[in-house]
This record gives C-alpha cells, sequence and structure tokens, in this order.
C-alpha cells in the first residue's frame, strides 16, 4: 500500500525532480532506489509537496533495538549503498573504544556490533555520539538537514538554528542516502514560529537544574505547539541548553524551542511569534520547577549509592572541564564507580591533554560510543543511580532497572565520595 | 444500563499514514507513549513507569492515542514489534506521528506485513471496543466499531 497514504488530505501529489525520479528507478543502484521509495512513501505520509537538498545526516539507527535495524541496513549494503552527504553517527550498543566495558550475550553482541560496522560500510562517520553538534560536522545556522536523536535535533533546532524534523531510524538513513527530505515541517520558515509562550514568574539563578527543570515541564504541556520560553537567565554555556532541549523532548515530543534573548530565531518576544499573539500562556514558578525535578528521583536522601552516571547527552569538553576539577577537590574513593558517557572525539581530546591522568583513583569510568542506559554497563543493576540528567532518570528505570536520584553535578560528586544520596539543591 | 448497538455504533473516515486493513479490540491510553523506553519487544508489554497504561500489553490490539511521544528510536522499537508479532494490528491517531509511520512503512518494505495507521477522531472509542480499520473511498480510511 505504499505510496497511497494521505491522498484524502493531501490531494496534491509530491512533486519529485528528474534526479529523485532517477533514483527512484534505479538508475543509481537498488539500494538508493529502496532509500527513495521509503523517502517518498514517507513525505506522503506526512503530505510533503516536495523534497529538499539537505547538507548532512545524523543517524540514529546504530542501537541494536533487534533484527529489523540491521536488516534494512544490510539490505542497503547488498545494494551498493553511499551516503551523499556527510553523515553523523548516534551511539551504538557497545563501546568500542573500551573494549569489555559492555557485557552483553553472544547472541546479541554479534548484530549488535555489525550494525554499528554496516553502517561504517555506508559511508557514514564513526561519531558514535549523540552530540553530533559537538563534533567538527557541527551544522550552520540556517542549514538544511535530517537529524535523528531527539535531544539532537531539538539542539540544532533551536540552540543552532539549522533545520530539521524530527526524524526517525530509517528515515534519516534515507536522507543520507539520497541527499534529500521532505519539505514540511521545520524545514520551512513558516512553520518554526513560537505557538504558546511559557513566563518564568520570579528571578531565577542560572543552575543546571533549573534548564532541566524548565525543559520538563516545557515538554510536558508544549503539547504539538512550538514553544517559547521567556524569563530565562542567560545560559552559564550550551550545554545548559543542551539539557534543556533533552528534557522537553524527553517528556514531550518538542523538536524546537525558542528563548527570549537567548536563541537565534528569538531576539525577542515578538521575533519568536512572528507577530501573531501566542495560542495559550503557561506560568512557571519555583515550586513548579521543584515539583518537576522532585519527579525524577524515586528514591530520598540518604539512599545508599551503586553509580553516578553523567553525559546524558555526551559530555561536552566543558562540561569535563567542569567536572576534573571537582573530582580533585571532593575526591571521591573509587567504591562509588563514576561513569562519564561522551563522545569519542571528545574523549580523544582529553586523552591527547592528558586530562584524565590519574582520575580512575576517584572512580571515573569514561564511557564513549554508547550510554549507559542503553546497554549493559553498571554493574550493579540492584542499586540508587545518581544522575545531573533529566533523561537519563526519565529512561533508566524502564530501560535497565535502576532507582534513580536526580542532583546537580556537584551533588552526585558528593554523593559519589560519601557512598549515599546527599542533596544541597533540589 | 443497556445501551441500543445503533448508538454505540462507529464510523468514520481518517486519514492513512499507511494503508492496509486490520482488526482487533481497543487498547485506548490516555497519555502518548513512546515506543521506544514505552515498550518492551519481546512481549508487547508497556513498560514505561511514568505512563498510566504500565502492565497492559498491545499485540494484536487497535492502539489508540492521541500522538506519539519522545524518542526518534521508536521507529525501530515498532518495525521490530511488527517483525515479532508483539506490534499492535493497527494504530489510531489524532495527530500524525512521522516516527511511528516510519516504522510501519519499513517493516511494510521488510517483511511485507501491514499495520495500518489511521489518523483520525478518537472519541467514542473505548478499550476493549471491537475495532475495525479497513479501506474506503479514494484511499481514505475506514474506521468501524463493530
Amino acid at each position: 500500500m505504499i505510496g497511497q497514504c494521505g491522498k484524502a488530505e493531501h490531494p496534491m501529489t509530491l512533486e519529485l525532480g528528474v534526479d529523485d525520479q532517477s533514483m527512484l528507478q534505479g538508475e543509481q543502484g537498488p539500494a538508493v532506489a529502496a532509500a527513495m521509495k521509503i523517502l517518498v512513501a514517507f513525505s506522503n505520509a506526512v503530505g510533503a509537496l516536495k523534497l529538499l537538498d539537505i547538507a548532512g545526516a545524523h543517524i540514529d539507527g546504530c542501537l541494536y533495538h533487534g533484527q529489523a535495524g540491521l536488516d534494512f541496513v544490510e539490505r542497503l549494503v547488498e545494494g551498493g549503498g553511499r551516503v551523499l552527504v556527510p553523515t553523523t553517527l548516534n551511539v551504538g550498543s557497545f563501546d568500542l573504544i573500551h573494549p569489555g566495558l559492555v557485557k552483553m550475550p553472544a547472541a546479541e553482541e554479534v548484530p549488535a556490533r555489525r550494525l554499528m560496522k554496516a553502517h561504517l560500510e555506508l559511508g557514514c562517520q564513526a561519531t558514535f555520539t549523540c552530540a553530533p553538534y559537538q563534533t567538527r560536522f557541527r551544522p550552520a545556522f540556517g542549514e538544511q538537514i535530517a537529524w535523528g536523536e531527539s535531544n539532537a535535533i531539538v539542539f540544532a533546532n533551536s540552540v543552532i538554528g539549522a533545520r530539521t524534523n524530527r526524524y526517525g531510524d530509517f528515515i534519516d538513513l534515507c536522507c543520507a542516502m539520497t541527499g534529500r527530505a521532505p519539505a514540511w515541517g521545520l524545514h520551512l520558515s513558516d512553520n518554526r514560529r513560537g505557538q504558546i509562550l511559557f513566563e518564568l514568574t520570579g528571578s531565577f539563578e542560572p543552575t543546571d537544574a533549573l534548564f532541566v527543570g524548565v525543559g520538563l515541564i516545557v515538554g510536558q504541556r508544549s503539547g504539538d505547539r512550538i514553544p517559547v520560553i521567556s524569563g530565562l537567565p542567560q545560559p552559564r554555556d550550551e550545554d545548559q541548553l543542551k539539557a534543556l532541549g533533552a528534557a522537553a523532548a524527553t517528556a514531550g515530543a518538542v523538536a524546537l524551542f525558542h528563548a527570549v534573548g537567548i536563541t537565534p530565531e528569538a531576539k525577542t518576544l515578538d521575533e519568536a511569534f512572528r507577530g501573531m499573539a501566542p495560542e495559550a500562556t503557561i506560568r512557571i514558578s519555583r515550586a513548579d520547577i521543584d515539583h518537576a525535578l522532585a519527579r525524577l528521583s524515586s528514591v530520598p536522601d540518604g539512599a545508599p549509592l551503586a553509580a553516578v552516571s553523567l553525559g546524558t547527552p555526551h559530555f561536552s569538553h566543558e562540561e569535563w572541564m567542569r567536572l576534573l576539577p571537582l573530582l580533585r577537590e571532593v575526591a571521591p574513593g573509587s567504591g562509588v564507580p563514576i561513569y562519564v558517557n561522551t563522545g569519542r572525539a571528545t574523549l580523544k581530546r582529553l586523552r591527547d591533554e592528558g586530562a584524565l591522568a590519574g582520575m580512575e583513583a576517584f572512580g571515573l569510568i569514561p564511557v564513549a560510543d554508547t550510554c549507559t542506559y542503553v546497554t549493559s554497563i553498571i554493574e550493579r543493576l540492584d542499586g540508587v543511580v545518581m544522575t545531573n540528567s533529566g533523561k537519563w532518570a526519565h529512561y533508566a528505570p524502564g530501560n535497565i532497572g535502576v532507582s534513580v536520584a536526580f542532583g546537580d553535578i556537584k551533588d552526585c560528586i558528593r554523593s559519589a565520595a560519601v557512598g549515599h544520596v546527599v542533596r544541597d539543591a533540589p | 444500563m443497556t445501551r441500543s448497538a445503533e448508538t454505540d455504533r462507529i464510523e468514520r473516515t481518517g486519514i492513512f499514514q499507511l494503508a492496509g486493513e486490520a482488526q482487533g479490540l481497543a487498547l485506548v491510553l490516555p497519555q502518548a507513549l513512546s515506543f521506544w523506553g514505552g515498550l518492551d519487544i519481546e512481549t508487547g508489554d508497556i513498560i514505561d513507569h511514568s505512563h498510566p497504561g504500565l502492565g497492559q500489553n498491545v499485540a494484536g490490539r487497535i492502539l489508540v492515542m492521541a500522538s506519539g511521544r519522545g524518542s526518534s528510536s521508536s521507529s525501530s522499537v515498532l518495525a521490530e514489534a511488527i517483525r515479532r508479532g508483539t506490534a499492535p494490528a493497527g494504530i489510531i491517531l489524532e495527530r500524525p506521528d512521522p516516527i511511528l509511520a516510519v516504522g510501519a512503512i519499513v517493516a511494510e518494505f521488510l517483511y511485507d506485513i501491514s499495520m495500518p495507521l489511521v489518523v483520525c477522531d478518537m472519541s467514542g472509542i473505548a478499550s476493549g471496543d471491537r475495532i475495525a480499520i479497513s479501506l474506503g473511498e479514494d484511499a481514505q480510511a475506514m474506521v468501524s466499531k463493530i
């Protein structure tokens, strides 16, 4: 039934260019033909009228969810497929930099490793990070891209001002294989206008937790409307906006937010809404934020700690530069492992700088290419894991069965030192 | 209280995001479910601890919810669930969701299994209702309570 979808609502047919037609008809090989066929079906499903060129892609297909993902990529490899634009890869199920860190039954390990390698055979870059915006492939303002991975999507749109929709597994790769994306949604200027206003009432310090809490509320309450946030203090750095976006994309389907006076398409409230009135206004108080953050923790202060997990989304170099002095200052023993997820390029830079020398004595375990909540890394899953990530706190209980305590990075390290959850800030 | 089958009857048109036919008992979720992190693909059980449907099973049901939600990895999870037979028989949404659409399209491409995805009004549909999704005129979706 592919190709017949959505005609009733979208009577206009998808207009394909000469090159699109050539791909579809198999003149550029069977892999490209398959990718274009799926892209056309998807474009019809979302009501796009044409395709547009993209400058890059980020593929969220390396995490092994089962046979279907591998079957799809193998079909493209067999068909001689190569990506047509610079293409980065999201995390996989393995830390290829630290062999032995991930423990997995052989029956799963073989296809999971093959999935990562098969993507490289298609010409994708071995970035294996959920934060491609921290690599040399970071897009520029206004660039059309096709990205998967919800935190990367919201960061690219909101913080950089590049343009992507929420592309899922498969379709992001179809875009990369064809260099094309459907011209709809957030690719188009008219659809990037703010629709719902979130007003912070009161004055707030730019703490890490504030940005997580605002992200959770915005995610929960935006629905499919584009949120505009006013009253947010200037963030210390883009990592705080990364945390806000990741939380919003976890708690809801947010692909783009505007923060007035902070993000590039919202210098003023008027610019964020393109001169139109908000459809609704939601006020956010200190109590709302405290409540949203409290829901991330399933254990009280004082609970014994099995591990700390930081770096969801992947830790940036700047975050490492804040963590490392903190580790030296607090000097936790190695009793509670402190896992830090990061991109392999960031890790290489740290190693080249000698920044990680001796850090294992504090319990530090860097994790690259993957993330502690998507695969088997953490040794003790019966205990409490403390994190500074709203996204990790949300997904880890369901994914790997742990209990979670949320706290800022300093509380995480202090808790590691004493072996139980301690928190200064909510 | 008994009500006539006449007043309970639902027959409405919708838009296919992926066309196909399916029948099953409705599972109506009051809150959008992210398939990634929310569904156990081996069983079809809902495993999202923050979701009101926690513990319910979607396999073979007509899943009804307002929209999709959360991670873009949901496409893979849906495709794999379709391959394993743990996916819903069909999904009804009030708002189109491209991430679920891709999962359904790719599963059909790889395995020739059709899991129709329909956008239509979900009012009046309750969990346990027997729902049929079929092909109507002009490639429209027909959703009926039978």
